[in-house]
């Protein structure tokens, strides 16, 4: 169809589309913008690097900032620290997945039955999305351990964990609930008349749908976590950043919160182009689909 | 009727397939259904016709309980619809519906549309199940596409895999809602000739449609529906032709203005 065109003068018919107008590009056609561009890039940089390394205080900066010893002393903490970081990550995730689609789906029922269900999601989720994940973390962080409940442990790291867990599924729901309404009503209906179960039917129709609708708002959520969990640190978990103070306040040099930086941006810059190649990938099937 | 409407039961003496009686139904405070009687006998095919929003897919919603009803009665084979004796499922596996936009599951390739509900709600093996939904896919002529994906058919297609869907829990009614209305003109016959083919192999049905030669040709009875009310019916050849009521003939020369009888 696309590819149906009118017939070149000479009267013969190409198959495919027409190749471009120039075939073969001359070197200098080829290269020049790519060189103009890595030319004035370096430039620019070089620009800023000069003025910022030529400044009075650049000296002191670069020992208080970028001291490469104080940076190789810091790392092995610092990443024992990280590595906290990124398990409770990651646990905190697969939890806050599951927990995010029970409440969602509490939220979603309908009949007088699971009024109890839906109205608490829905305070659930107005509590936990109106405060401050610092507040959280402090008052579970602290507040659970100071109890002194019998057979519950006192683990700052543990209650802190919980306190993100919980406010993540929060935000997490909200997100699987739009997923789910975005489901068109005829999915329901069809389902429901082939005799599926109410379970049933978000199980095998709705829920895969809704799920798939929302992958892209989810993985963005997964790299704000990734960076949240440092917030731990304000309760003494000694994950990354506390370990990173820890240093500092020892040794009066900055250089082990450029080390935490690093690595926090060595774990959410993949994350985040991942995140952008998905929902790139998700537009272009919403595109497909609409075509 | 037609001749063999009553090839089960010569005496003529067990309760119409379907029997539905003072069915009201309101949406709020709208009535869309207003003491709708229809009796739909063992093999019969009925079509209603009417207006758009006189109630004819609410009508067939009701039939297999996807929306409530206010007042009256629905039964299949004497047996009213919110029987116990149904349980959750049973009413779903004997009355099958066909919807205009489809609705198959876009996320499920065709075998698993059609196998869904034999496995999950009534408990048929794997294999079994893929075996039948094979058997009817290749009685629609569409077995060549049994892992093509829903965005990867044609609109015609999506709609035959949607009635084999709803033919593989093996049902005793069809309902079918307007199912070629959101086809190409082209990829309308194909659908047609597999509702024919339905008919010739007795199936009940109860079909929304505005193709009236389609009507005319497989049509039992035809039912004009007004406001939710059945205004008139009988035989395609005297409603559609020879209407009593001036609402059915005003309806129809509409249709003849529009072109599509
Ligand atoms: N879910 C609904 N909620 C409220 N009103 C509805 C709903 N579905 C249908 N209606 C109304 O009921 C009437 C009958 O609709 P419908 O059965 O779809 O008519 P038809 O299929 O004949 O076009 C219309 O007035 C329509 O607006
Ligand atoms: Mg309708």
């Amino acid at each position: 169809m696309s590819a149906e065109r009118a017939a070149p003068p000479d009267g013969s018919r190409r198959a495919g589309p027409r190749p471009p107008v120039k075939a073969t590009l001359t070197p200098k056609e080829r290269y020049l913008p790519a060189l103009i561009s890595v030319v004035s890039t370096v430039v620019v940089f070089g620009a800023l690097w000069r003025v910022v390394t030529s400044a009075e205080n650049w000296p002191l900066i670069q020992r208080q900032f970028f001291n490469v010893d104080a940076m190789r002393d810091a790392l092995p903490m610092v990443w024992r620290g990280f590595l906290i970081n990124m398990g409770v990550w990651v646990v905190a995730l697969l939890i806050i997945a599951l927990l995010g689609v029970v409440i969602a789906i509490f939220r979603s029922l309908t009949g007088p039955w699971a009024a109890p269900l839906r109205v608490f999601a829905v305070i659930y989720i107005d509590l936990l999305r109106g405060v401050p994940s610092i507040l959280l973390v402090l008052l579970f962080g602290l507040g659970v351990p100071a109890l002194n409940l019998p057979g519950v442990t006192d683990s700052r790291l543990f209650w802190g964990s919980v306190a993100l867990i919980l406010g993540y599924t929060a935000y997490t729901s909200e997100v699987y609930r739009s997923g789910i309404e975005a489901v068109p009503d005829g999915q329901r209906a069809a389902a429901k008349a082939l005799g599926l179960t109410q379970w049933q039917v978000l199980r095998y129709s709705i829920l895969p749908q809704a799920v798939r609708n929302v992958v892209p708002a989810l993985l963005n959520l997964a790299v704000a976590l990734q960076k949240d969990v440092a917030l731990l640190s304000v309760i003494g978990a000694r994950e990354a950043v506390r370990e990173a103070q820890i240093f500092t306040a020892r040794t009066f040099n900055f250089s082990s919160y450029i080390v935490a930086t690093g690595l926090f941006l060595l774990a959410t810059i993949p994350m985040a182009r991942l995140t952008d190649w998905v929902t790139r990938r998700d537009q272009e099937r919403r595109l497909q689909r609409t075509l | 009727m037609s001749g063999d409407a009553h090839v089960d039961d010569p005496a003529g003496t067990s309760p119409p397939r379907v029997s539905i009686e003072d069915l009201t139904k309101y949406y709020g405070q709208t009535l869309v259904l207003d003491e709708v009687f229809l009796d739909v006998a063992h093999h019969e095919v009925v079509c209603l016709i009417g207006a758009s929003g006189s109630g004819k897919s609410t009508l067939l919603r009701c039939i297999n309980q996807l929306v409530p009803f206010d007042y009256g009665t629905i039964r299949l084979d004497g047996v009213p619809i919110d029987d116990a004796s149904f349980g959750k499922t049973g009413l779903r596996k004997r009355i099958g519906i066909v919807f205009q936009a489809y609705n198959l599951f876009p996320h499920m390739n065709v075998l698993e549309n059609v196998t869904l509900a034999p496995r999950k709600v009534h408990g048929a093996e794997r294999r079994a199940a893929e075996a039948n939904a094979h058997r009817l896919l290749e009685l629609l002529g569409m077995s060549a596409f049994a892992d093509k994906y829903p965005e990867q058919l044609s609109g015609g297609q999506q709609q035959r895999v949607a009635i084999v869907r709803a033919l593989a829990t093996d049902p005793d009614v069809l309902l079918l809602d307007e199912v070629t209305a959101a086809l190409d003109p082209e990829l309308i016959g194909g659908v047609l000739d597999v509702i024919r083919d339905l008919k010739a192999q007795g199936m009940t049905m109860v079909i929304v449609t505005h193709e009236m030669g389609f009507a005319r040709e497989v049509a039992d009875r035809v039912c004009f529906l007004e406001e939710g009310r059945i205004i008139e019916q009988g035989p395609p050849s005297q409603l559609l032709v020879d209407p009593e009521q001036p609402q059915t003939r005003r309806f129809l020369q509409r249709i003849i203005d529009a072109g599509r009888l």
